[in-house]
């Protein structure tokens, strides 16, 4: 394949997408001006009959993968085609977490880049996505457990990455909320990383969308790609609800839904669809203030600035396309909550709703070319999307601009499972169902 | 919550079962090559519709169970032991 050039020639536009920049002064103007000045942040794009590189799927990584073709490759001639409106897929469904504390080298570099993008995130995009660093803390509730925790921090430490032992004494100061001598999972301590903590996630889709288009994407709504056009060994566009659009280059970002857009080129993918349920209480007067996980199973909450506790569990474990979790994995979630956190025993769940996930067959995600020409893959990302949406936007923009793999993601790489070097955080093999 | 007709023990909650994925995959031949074995062990059909899948009935009677379920309805049109060919999904009583 050859790499593309960059690309900066100007482009008919279809409608003007400038949404001025956004500040305090601004705000004033406009709250003394009748909010009458403000515009879309994005513009309604009109479908095109070819681009440079099309993009399918107009979540996080969809949309933070043209943004940052646009603004740090210079390739304009892009589109984002989505079959809904922009982020109501994973990116408005997750528990809105950003953390790197990983143990794996290979992934503590990529998600520590996906954090330090995080932090300037806001300046950069000119918006407010209201990354808000309150700290990660994981606890855990026997010395084993202890022991693989102190290691992962050390990995973590060793290559630059902020972890810190906490005692069980600071637990209790952390977060008084949580039971610290239940009789069965003890809280012996935890370990904290102080620079992770959550991003609006809503906000982060409406970003990357305005950055995208102020730099000149189109961002296509209510277009849904139906199949991939192939011809011999090499992908030349998308079919799509409102006609085929051609392509040098088609870059699937939709995870959950992979392996069905890939089956339209007769791609078979190491990825299974599971749902992963979140939920949400009513709110209350601020009692959390870190990102709090639990040891003894798997669970994790942060409140948030509505107060409502955010929390959510594992998946539902058998495969689905379903959009909904079932009963089973909510009692087990809720059960988990009440014997970390016994004071929530009496908040009501406002609101509970799943997502669609692509587990992969390591746990880990896949940004990669594929056996066909033309085709960069950008999925599996199983629970942790959300969080490396800046770096997986990068990476794959570094991709479909150069022709190869960005430094921090070349381990992601789709040929890693037929040559032995998966990367799996967790050591569970194959099994998705069990990550 | 699946209810899922267990041909041994009767009709019982998903909550005594173990999903074990995807029953579809034949293991190839042992000189098949490392293509062969890669996509066996690495690979899934993945479908958004008919999924003929492993159950283990762990807490009932610790046998396998093959099934044949809608990955987008969940509704479960087939159950059978291990050794029993699926029928398709459009053949079976709904």
């Amino acid at each position: 394949m050859t790499p593309p050039q960059p690309d900066r020639a100007p482009r008919p536009r279809s409608s003007s997408a400038s949404s001025g920049r956004y500040s305090l002064w601004r705000l004033l103007r406009e709250g003394c001006n009748g909010q009458r000045g403000w515009s879309r942040a994005w513009a309604k794009a009109q479908v095109r009959p070819g681009y440079r590189v099309v993009i399918v799927g107009g979540g996080g990584h969809g949309l933070a993968t043209a943004y940052y073709l646009a603004t740090e490759y210079g390739i304009r001639d892009v589109a984002v085609v989505e079959r809904g409106p922009i982020g109501l897929g994973n990116v408005g469904r997750n528990t809105t977490i950003i953390r790197s504390n990983y143990f794996l080298p290979d992934n503590i570099r990529f998600y520590e880049y996906s954090l330090k993008l995080w932090e300037g995130l806001e300046r950069r995009l000119n918006f407010n996505a209201m990354v808000s660093q309150r700290g990660t803390l994981n606890l855990f509730h026997t010395e084993a457990q202890r022991d693989l925790m102190t290691r992962r921090a050390n990995q973590m430490r060793l290559l630059g990455v902020d972890a810190e032992a906490v005692s069980r004494e600071a637990v209790r100061s952390l977060v008084p909320l949580v039971d610290l001598d239940n009789g069965r999972y003890p809280v012996l301590g935890g370990f904290l990383q102080p620079r992770g903590g959550t991003v609006r996630h809503d906000a982060v889709a409406w970003g990357y969308a305005r950055g995208a288009s102020e730099a000149g994407v189109d961002i296509i709504e209510h277009c849904e790609v139906t199949g991939l056009r192939r011809e011999g060994a090499r992908i030349t566009g998308v079919e799509t609800t409102r006609g085929p659009i051609a392509a040098q280059i088609v870059c699937l970002a939709v995870a959950g839904h992979s392996s069905v857009l890939a089956a339209t080129a007769g791609l078979t993918l190491p990825i299974e669809s599971h749902v992963l349920q979140a939920f949400v209480t009513e709110g209350i007067k601020p009692v959390l203030d870190v990102v709090l996980t639990y040891g003894a199973g798997h669970f994790y909450v942060s409140q948030s600035d509505k107060g409502g506790l955010v929390f959510g569990g594992a998946i539902d474990g058998y495969n689905t396309y379903g959009q909904r979790g079932t009963l089973p994995m909510a009692e087990e979630v809720a059960a988990s909550a009440v014997t970390l956190l016994p004071g929530v025993a009496r908040l009501k769940i406002l609101r509970q709703w799943g997502g669609v996930m692509d587990m992969s067959m390591d746990g880990s995600p896949i940004i990669s070319t594929t056996p066909l020409a033309g085709l960069i893959f950008n999925g599996g990302w199983c629970y942790g999307g959300f969080k490396a949406i800046p770096a997986g936007g990068m990476t794959t923009a570094h991709l479909i601009a150069r022709g190869e793999a960005h430094p921090v993601a070349a381990h992601l790489d789709l040929a890693r499972f037929a040559a032995g070097r998966t990367c799996d955080e967790r050591g569970i093999g194959p099994y998705p169902y069990l990550q | 919550m699946l209810r899922i007709h267990c041909p041994r023990c009767g009709t019982r909650d998903e909550s005594e079962f173990r999903y074990r994925g995807d029953a579809g995959r034949v293991r190839p031949a042992p000189d098949a090559g490392l293509a062969s074995f890669s996509a066996y062990v690495y690979e899934r059909d993945n479908p958004r519709g008919w999924h003929l899948e492993w159950w283990l009935h762990v807490a009932g009677c610790r046998q396998l169970l093959k099934v044949v379920r809608h990955t987008q309805s969940h509704e479960i049109r087939w159950i059978g032991r291990p050794e029993e060919t699926a029928p398709l999904p459009e053949d079976c009583a709904p």
